[in-house]
């Protein structure tokens, strides 16, 4: 059991809790995830870290409100408590001082993001941040984001703020100027774009899958993905991959399995939940 | 071992010395075989206590029973059968527990064929007598009665023991060591505690319900069970080490074995523990009631051969599969599941292509599997294991349409321990090296049994290992020498 310490919700779709779980926050890493269920005939669904902190004993979540569980999490309030939290599963973002290092958040991934600026910058590093969403309502994480690191870069796909485009136009007029590590996280497609864009400048591109997972163990191998052609399971050997090698297609088309049954419960909750009217 | 179970008890009247000994077991009652395909009910139904007497009545209670040498934990065999026939059922049940504390699970799983039964005397000329359907009549009836059987713990002796892992091997570790007098915390990973009897055996083969009687059982002793926790994640086996007096390690099997074949990553490949997890655990096969989804296959195709595999294959079917087949590379004689196991598989219409082995998973254009493409093998020489080797028969490959594979094929050890204990020793396969005789690991204190050491076993083998162990963890925590080499720790417990 976690109890609910704070909730916002940052966007329509979008929301931020902080949760009490002291074990959790004095032991976790930047990079890692929790899994979560929230009630006895919930899912076991994976979520990044978007802030640790042990002085609290907190951890928090961002997450997005796209299917049943997600709709339902966002339903709990302060005070509310999520009946399974276990972690930090998966291995930490490996820091040291690199350099100066790009990263590059798409949507809500720029959450997890947040923590390992954190790290990055205590380890010495210059940290160059690039977040993108469809237009300026839908950023995320900003304040956070821009007291932290060095220099964040904005980019709308409507130019209503920042930079017009995608993420991509500023991060590889970062690279020209010269970067030494980059991490991505976001949606697949975006990491994907991230990594055709930092190939040509032999950068070092670290992203972080979110595959389908079960147990978050190692015990399923539900979480499979590809990487330099072998093999890996995204909860134990990631999620942090080398974005060079991942196999984009296989991860993106595998996070499509329960399409249907995702909608169908989606469809059902709504029916079950709908004010009368 | 239950093939000839239909046939007439009465056919023979076969004299021994002094009585008569009827040689067949007495048939288990099962679900009707096509009925049962279509729900998750417990498919033997167990012995009424007049098939249990007179089931009893078929073991001549050997002076020197090698039943109970053949069973890994040594089980009081001829006690507990000697109280079923005096009526007292609930006597023979707890007289079980002295040195199981599973037995309406061990009585539905294990492989009794391979252990108890095979070195039964009666069975030199019968069939043996079925030890285990009496195990699981007499646990079965001592649950139903609600009784609580009260175990008797020792004095408390002040030492906190930290067992990694609630599956059998841990279940066992944690009872004998609370009834030892010590105070024993149990940490599970996932959000509920049993283990592979929770996540991997199926409702149609230990209901669930059993398995929860079996942890408040634990609890009632004093063991602390706490979930969500993994060992090595949120906390080290160092971190563990730091706040008990004593670790034991049992977590268990590990990683899901793949083959390496083109098309295994398409959706709709499962492993065999994904597929049981999301069924067993998670409750798909009741979504949308549960979150959880599962694919249900027209057609699913299973490889492998053990009781994983069978266990897939008919869950498969009970999730509503048209068609579902075991693919194997032996041959029958060579298929390492329960004889029982294949019986029913075979009952419920399941197909067996042995003799077979995938090559390839083919795609149906769209990142989904439609066939798997096998090639038919021929028996060597026999290999390591003493079996016979497959070969390949060249230019036999063919396909068989599916739009379901779950790769049941064994398990990899699981990294995420050693990954934070240092000093841990593993062999070459990465599971942790321990004493024989008493589950000793290389660091001090810290103890191991189950599949974590042996790879993927039976549930009884893990609760022999989880009993060696707490028994050197209880010598160990009190200062008591260890027994000279090959003095057997059963021996403490009584053997008459």
């Amino acid at each position: 059991m976690a109890k609910i310490l704070e909730k916002r919700k940052v966007r329509p779709d979008v929301y931020y809790i902080r949760l009490d779980t002291p074990d959790i926050a004095e032991h976790a890493k930047p990079g890692q995830f929790v899994i979560i269920r929230i009630h006895k005939n919930g899912e076991r669904i994976p979520i990044s870290l978007a802030d640790i902190d042990p002085e609290r004993g907190s951890i928090s979540l961002m997450y997005m409100t796209v299917g049943k569980t997600s709709t339902e999490l966002s339903t709990l309030e302060v005070g509310d408590e999520i009946k399974d939290v276990v972690g930090p599963l998966g291995k930490p973002s490996h820091i040291e001082k690199f350099g100066r290092v790009a990263l590059v958040g798409g949507g809500f991934g720029v959450a997890p993001l947040y923590p390992i600026a954190k790290a990055l910058k205590a380890a010495g590093n210059e940290v160059v941040t690039v977040m993108g969403a469809r237009n300026e309502d839908l950023l995320l994480y900003e304040n956070e984001m821009a007291a932290t690191c060095d220099e964040v870069l904005i980019t709308t796909d409507d130019g209503s703020k920042g930079i017009k485009g995608v993420v991509t136009i500023a991060l590889e007029e970062e690279l020209k100027k010269g970067i030494d590590l980059v991490i991505a996280i976001g949606p697949a497609i975006m990491m994907k774009f991230v990594c055709k864009t930092t190939e040509p400048h032999k950068v070092k591109t670290w992203v972080s899958l979110n595959p389908i997972m079960v147990d978050g163990t190692g015990m399923c191998g539900a979480c499979r993905v590809s990487v330099g052609g072998q093999t890996k399971f995204g909860c134990i050997d990631g999620p942090e991959f080398d974005g060079h090698e991942v196999d984009w297609d296989l991860l993106m088309s595998r996070q499509q399995m329960y399409l249907k049954e995702e909608k169908e419960a989606m469809e059902l909750y709504e029916c079950n939940c709908a004010p009368a009217s | 071992m239950s093939e000839n179970e239909e046939q007439s008890e009465e056919k023979q009247e076969v004299k021994r010395e002094r009585r008569k000994l009827i040689p067949d077991k007495v048939a288990m009652p099962h679900q009707d075989p096509i009925e049962r395909g279509k729900n998750f009910d417990e498919v033997a139904l167990g012995y009424t206590v007049e098939q249990a007497l007179e089931e009893a009545e078929r073991c001549i209670l050997c002076p020197k029973p090698p039943c109970i040498k053949g069973c890994p934990v040594e089980v009081p065999i001829r006690e507990f059968i000697e109280l079923i026939r005096d009526n007292d059922f609930v006597g023979a049940s707890r007289k079980i527990k002295e040195t199981n504390l599973l037995p309406a699970v061990c009585g539905r799983v294990c492989p009794q064929e391979d252990q108890c039964e095979k070195v039964c005397v009666v069975g030199k000329k019968f069939e043996p007598v079925s030890i285990g359907r009496l195990e699981r009549f007499a646990a079965d009836y001592e649950r139903e009665t609600g009784e609580k059987a009260v175990f008797k713990l020792a004095e408390s002796t002040g030492k906190r023991v930290a067992v990694v892992g609630s599956g059998p091997a841990g279940i066992t570790a944690a009872a004998e060591l609370a009834k030892l007098g010590h105070s024993v915390t149990m940490y599970e990973a996932l959000h509920e505690p049993g283990g592979v009897l929770i996540y991997g055996i199926p409702e149609f083969r230990l209901p669930k319900a059993i398995v929860a009687d079996e942890i408040r059982a634990l609890e009632d002793m004093g063991v602390e069970i706490k979930t969500n926790v993994v060992i090595g994640k949120l906390f080290t086996i160092a971190d563990l080490k730091a706040e008990f007096d004593a670790v034991f390690i049992g977590t268990g099997a590990g990683l899901p074995m793949f083959m390496n074949i083109d098309g295994e990553n398409l959706n709709g490949v499962y492993s065999a523990n994904e597929f049981l997890s999301r069924t067993n655990l998670m409750k798909a096969y009741e979504f949308p009631e549960f979150d959880t989804p599962i694919k249900v296959g027209k057609k699913v195709t299973v490889v492998g051969g053990g009781n994983v595999a069978m266990d897939s294959v008919r869950t498969a079917l009970r999730l509503g599969a048209e068609e579902a087949t075991i693919v194997y590379r032996r041959s029958e004689e060579e298929l390492p599941a329960r004889i029982e196991e294949v019986h029913h598989a075979k009952e419920e219409q399941i197909k067996f292509d042995l003799l077979t082995s995938p090559i390839r998973i083919i795609d149906n254009g769209e990142g989904w599997v439609k066939a798997i493409e096998c090639i038919r093998m021929e028996l060597g020489e026999p290999d390591d294991s003493g079996r016979r080797r497959p070969i390949p028969i060249e230019g036999s490959e063919f396909q068989i349409p599916c739009d379901l594979v779950i790769m049941a094929i064994g398990t990899n050890s699981n990294p995420i321990i050693p990954e934070t204990t240092k000093d841990l020793e593993l062999n070459k396969w990465g599971y942790i090296v321990t004493d024989e005789n008493t589950g000793k690991t290389s660091i001090e204190g810290v103890y191991a049994g189950g599949d974590i050491v042996t790879g993927s076993a039976t549930v009884i083998l893990a609760m022999g290992a989880g009993r060696k162990s707490a028994n050197a963890v209880h010598r160990f925590l009190m200062g008591i020498p260890e027994p000279e080499p090959e003095t057997e720790e059963g021996k403490e417990q009584p053997v008459n």
